[in-house]
């Protein structure tokens, strides 16, 4: 079963890239865009057959190795 | 004074820190991150580098490493253990530190020399320094020191600020500071002081033709405290 997540940071964590994505892409004359936030997106296959029991293996993978909550989110979609 | 340093596939930094403890006096070995144990030490090093290709997070797989397991236990009975520049970010992923090491806040990759101030000699590194500032160097890309309010006042209230980047005179402000680290921190400690991650490169400052002999202060002073 795949099972996917995201991974964003958090609210008030500064991110260079994101705003140097933004001002690129103010500089392309999308000047709408107000904001870029850029985060990181996993496809995990899990040998697992029950969604609930996978999407909590999921869930500790993230809390241990691919998010760092000290400065980053996630949500498995 | 019995040292060992951890190679990570990627570390590059490993053998200038050997260079550097062989020739103040320690008995350095060099250990394999795939063991399971590490040779009797004094002194544990986790060197600079790109371990594992600074995927993921930088430091956050060899965080995971089999190695790392006994970093951990030899931290947790009081064993001091010293991360440089990616061995800084590799501390913060095992959470023998606080915080994280963020990408620079200008994007950009520095490599020059800087000065830190020693902010606490309460410590078995930095007691009876002579010096408070030190000229060192940095290269690295994620050196922007990050943690939360709670943390940074815990950090300050325990003096478990290590050295901050300042100018030649000690000034600390943000013209001083290269990377946007939060409140120009390059290095802290853990609460017991024996765990010091900083990015800066004592192993680089040990030759006063090549570069600069602040980082031979830095490896004499340990050994002086040791004695």
């Amino acid at each position: 079963m795949k099972i996917k997540v995201i991974v964003t940071l958090k609210n008030g964590v500064l991110d260079p890239q994101g705003k140097a994505i933004q001002q690129t892409l103010n500089g392309m004359n999308f000047g709408n865009v107000e904001d870029v936030r850029q985060g990181k997106y996993f496809e995990i296959e899990v040998k697992e057959k029950d969604e609930k029991k996978a999407k909590s293996l999921v869930d500790d993978m993230c809390k241990k190795l691919l998010a760092n909550l000290v400065i980053e989110d996630y949500k498995i979609v | 004074m019995r040292s060992s340093v951890i190679i990570f596939p990627g570390s590059n930094c490993d053998r200038d820190m050997d260079v550097a403890l062989k020739k103040f006096g320690f008995k350095n070995q060099m250990v394999w991150h795939n063991d399971q144990s590490i040779p009797k030490s004094d002194l544990i090093v986790l060197p600079g580098g790109f371990s594992y290709g600074d995927y993921l997070r930088c430091g956050s797989i060899a965080s995971k490493s089999k190695i790392i397991k006994s970093v951990i236990d030899f931290a947790n009975s009081g064993g001091l253990v010293l991360g440089i520049c990616n061995g800084f970010q590799i501390l913060t992923e095992t959470g023998l530190l606080n915080g994280i090491l963020q990408q620079n806040k200008f994007l950009n990759f520095i490599c020059s020399n800087v000065f830190v101030k020693v902010k606490d000699k309460q410590n078995k590194y930095f007691k009876d320094l002579k010096k408070d500032v030190l000229e060192l160097h940095i290269a690295h890309n994620e050196g922007n020191y990050f943690c939360s309010n709670d943390e940074l006042k815990s950090l300050e209230d325990n003096n478990q600020i290590a050295v901050t980047y300042c100018g030649e005179d000690g000034t600390e402000n943000e013209t001083t500071n290269p990377n946007g680290a939060i409140k120009n921190i390059a290095g802290i400690f853990n609460s017991d002081k024996n765990v010091l991650g900083m990015m800066p490169h004592p192993e680089r400052m040990i030759d006063k033709y090549l570069s600069g002999e602040d980082g031979s202060l830095f490896f004499k002073n340990i050994l002086d405290n040791f004695k």
